[in-house]
């Protein structure tokens, strides 16, 4: 017995609101990304992943009142991420409630960021995330603006490299899988993961509950990652840790 | 109503452990300070503590905490450390290359060796996520089942086998996560962040009485 993989639910929410649709039947309002984390937190989700993809900047005190109501009613870790650019972005996020904050896009234009970050809040509460592509065998690439720009940057070496700079955790999504439903990229996840010490979150093209088993038995993820097998009732959070358990990983029941 | 006082002294996210405390002791008052006379009248005290020991430990200082904390130990108040919070309460820690923490009890914080898990591949530092405890007698676990899951996240950790520990847990090696004398409890774990059984815990810090 020891440390349980984790399952996190990722919401994605836009001025407030939860959009890419959550389907609860029983709960008074599925837009209000508080009342879907307080949902997740009760059906024993391990961690929630709030991604915030608000494209202005002036939106940011929405996002801030957000968490801060989340915290209020969540009780289990609380990350965030989108648009965190500065270190007073994370004190911010931090203050109102979030455990960690995912930084994406500004770690690329600036690697320098993470280690900062780290520098000044902790390891425990960096999360770099980071959007691949296959772009050759066993060669994946880092992209950004929602996956349509190439960095040139290969994927394996900046989770080394950011590994290196202090960041706590890698949240790795495949932006060829994502959205596609048949299961996480496994090549690109073990690669990260066998290459890294810190923890590596799978995300990015879950459609059934045994691709959340390959992610840890396949990929070596040590947290998988899904929005909407959980968003729409396909599946619960509990029926995802009892087919994971049933496969022979270690999950908080 | 009771008051509890979480002390602040400018590291880490302070509103989670409040909100969970407000969440199970809603008629009680709960404030976040670092005014020296609140805490010391206080009906009960909570240390956290996050990041790199150094920092936090050299913010103690700086900002009298340390002192704060003798004399809550010296009062008999319930006091509850987190996370550093409770690193900071043994001797010693091996962290940044080595920072000599507040002494109020024996004991050395040490490197997690991380090594390999079950099937062979490295475990990952920092030890991050849900793992058991195995709790030894104490009133902070009551209504917990033994063997419970709570959330950690540290790279570092304290010795095995202290004379104070009420708790250990495994992750490669066996490490001290939980430990209490008189007054005082703490634990390596984030109760705020430990769904149920953190929330129980917490409850049961907000009801205990220590044996004088």
């Amino acid at each position: 017995m020891g440390l349980a993989k984790r399952i996190i639910p990722c919401l994605d929410v836009e001025d407030g609101r939860v959009v890419k649709g959550v389907q609860f039947v029983d709960i008074r309002d599925a837009g209000d990304p508080v009342e879907v984390a307080k949902r997740y937190n009760d059906a024993g989700a391990d961690e929630i992943t709030f991604l915030d993809i608000t494209a202005s900047h002036q939106e940011r005190d929405t996002t801030i009142e957000t968490v801060r109501r989340m915290a209020a009613e969540v009780f289990i870790p609380l990350t965030v991420g989108g648009g965190v650019r500065t270190c007073e972005d994370i004190r911010n996020l931090l203050n109102a409630g979030a455990d960690k904050v995912s930084i994406n896009s500004a770690a690329v234009f600036n690697p320098e960021f993470v280690g900062e970050a780290a520098d000044r809040f902790g390891s425990q509460c960096i999360v770099v995330a980071i959007d691949a592509k296959q772009v050759a065998d066993n060669k994946w690439e880092i992209f950004t603006h929602g996956g349509r720009k190439p960095t040139g940057i290969d994927a394996v070496e900046w989770a080394v490299k950011m590994q290196g700079l202090g960041a706590g955790e890698i949240l790795l999504t495949s932006m060829d899988q994502d959205g596609v439903k048949n299961g996480f990229d496994i090549a690109l996840t073990r690669a990260v993961s066998n290459a890294v010490s810190i923890p590596v979150i799978a995300s990015g093209g879950v459609g059934n509950l045994q691709h959340l088993a390959d992610g840890v038995l396949e990929g070596h993820a040590d947290a998988v990652l899904a929005a909407s097998i959980f968003h729409f009732g396909e599946y619960s959070v509990s029926e995802a840790k009892a087919h994971m358990a049933a496969c022979g990983i270690e999950m908080r029941l | 109503m009771q008051r509890i006082a979480i002390i602040d002294y400018g590291m880490g996210n302070l509103h989670s452990a409040a909100k969970a405390l407000e969440h199970v002791a809603p008629n009680d008052e709960v404030i976040v300070t670092s005014d020296a006379v609140m805490i010391g009248a206080a009906d009960r005290v909570v240390l956290p503590g996050v990041g790199a020991i150094r920092d936090c430990v050299g913010e103690m200082r700086q900002q009298g905490v340390d002192k704060i904390v003798s004399q809550l130990v010296e009062q008999g108040t319930p006091l509850l450390g987190i996370c550093v919070g409770m690193q900071a309460m043994l001797q010693h820690s091996q962290e940044n290359g080595g920072v000599d923490a507040l002494g109020i009890f024996n004991g050395e914080i040490q490197r997690l060796k991380g090594g390999l898990d079950e099937s062979g591949n490295p475990l990952k530092i920092p030890h991050m996520g849900w793992n058991q405890v195995a709790q030894a007698e104490h009133p902070i676990w009551h209504n917990i089942d033994n063997h419970s899951r709570f959330y950690f996240v540290h790279s570092f950790a304290a010795q095995p086998n202290l004379p104070i520990s009420i708790g250990h847990c495994t992750y490669g090696e066996t490490f001290t996560a939980a430990i209490a004398h008189k007054n005082i409890v703490a634990t390596q774990f984030h109760p705020e962040k430990s769904h149920t059984a953190g929330l129980q815990l917490l409850a049961n810090f907000v009801t205990w009485q220590p044996e004088a």
